[in-house]
């Protein structure tokens, strides 16, 4: 059975079904991390003078300006490969998808040095407040960089390959959908490394 | 975007690479300002400043909000208007001061 509007848009929504769906999500994940932000910013209200300073210090800036770089460079390659796509361009569009799961398993892998670290200094998510939400937030984050990779890496399989044999502009639709997601996840990192790392 | 030309796509890969290359030097000045020595209201507005060019950036062209349908306009400011206002609820418990600390 096919999914209706999936390619072409509804008369009365003026989108296709998936993208309507893919935004009304990702209004639901601002609720989900607002309600984190908002968290943070009370926490941080209740404080005792200098101890989010204090905390906060021990994190790596430079370990997260690279996470930072990593992530808005395989927005590009996201956005590209989708791109690619329409225009046809095949082997392209599997480099920029390739090179955009790279760079999420390159941040998996710096966050995983950032948390052992923390871990073999005795630092832990009950260890202070600031500690404490900075582990919910980048975990959060992370479990959202994983899920996303998944996602990722099942186009990037032969099942993308049969999926563009089969129909190219299902596979660019799809492709688009997990872009708003992969660039959503970006933005969501944008507003936290200041907040966590440079604040 | 389903109904794109080529020429128009090739055009739109220009404007990522700009939008890529203005994320990363937006980074950097992020990144710089906290070094300096400002005050913490000054930081913050400062961090939160470039944060939010570089989020409307993401948004804006990556996510092509700005050629987007009106209806995802209005179920973002939707989103948006009810999270500052669930927001700013707990702000009203600090006028109540005196019945929390006693």
């Amino acid at each position: 059975m096919n999914i209706p509007y999936i390619l072409d848009e509804r008369p009365d929504t003026g989108l296709t079904n998936s993208k309507l769906g893919i935004w009304i999500f990702l209004a639901s994940e601002v609720m989900l991390f607002g309600g984190l932000f908002s968290a943070y910013v009370f926490l941080r209200i209740a404080a005792p003078e200098g101890d989010f300073d204090y905390w906060g210090a021990k994190l790596s800036v430079p370990m997260a300006t690279f996470n930072t770089l990593v992530l808005i460079t395989s927005s590009v390659t996201m956005v590209m490969a989708w791109a690619s796509l329409k225009l046809k361009d095949f082997e392209k569009y599997k480099i920029y998808l390739g090179v955009t799961i790279l760079c999420a398993l390159a941040f998996l892998v710096v966050k995983y040095f950032e948390y052992t670290g923390k871990f073999h200094h005795g630092v832990y998510p009950a260890s202070s407040t600031f500690m404490g939400i900075y582990f919910t937030l980048t975990g959060l984050h992370v479990l959202h960089i994983i899920g996303g990779v998944a996602v990722l890496a099942y186009f990037w399989s032969p099942i993308g390959d049969k999926m563009y044999k089969e129909d190219s502009e299902l596979l660019a639709s799809r492709i688009e959908i997990t872009g708003l997601y992969w660039h959503f996840v970006d933005l969501v990192w944008i507003f936290l490394f200041p907040i966590l790392y440079l604040l | 975007m389903a109904t794109e030309s080529k020429e128009s796509i090739e055009h739109h890969i220009q404007t990522y690479i700009r939008v890529f290359i203005a994320l990363g030097v937006l980074t950097v000045i992020t990144v710089a300002v906290s070094y300096l020595n400002v005050s913490f209201i000054e930081a913050f507005f400062i961090a939160m400043t470039v944060a939010t060019i570089k989020g409307s950036l993401v948004l804006g062209y990556f996510m092509h909000l700005i050629t987007e349908r009106q209806m995802i306009i209005w179920i973002l400011v939707a989103t948006v208007t009810t999270f500052i206002i669930l927001m700013f609820i707990p702000l009203i418990s600090l006028t109540d001061q005196v019945t929390t600390w006693n």
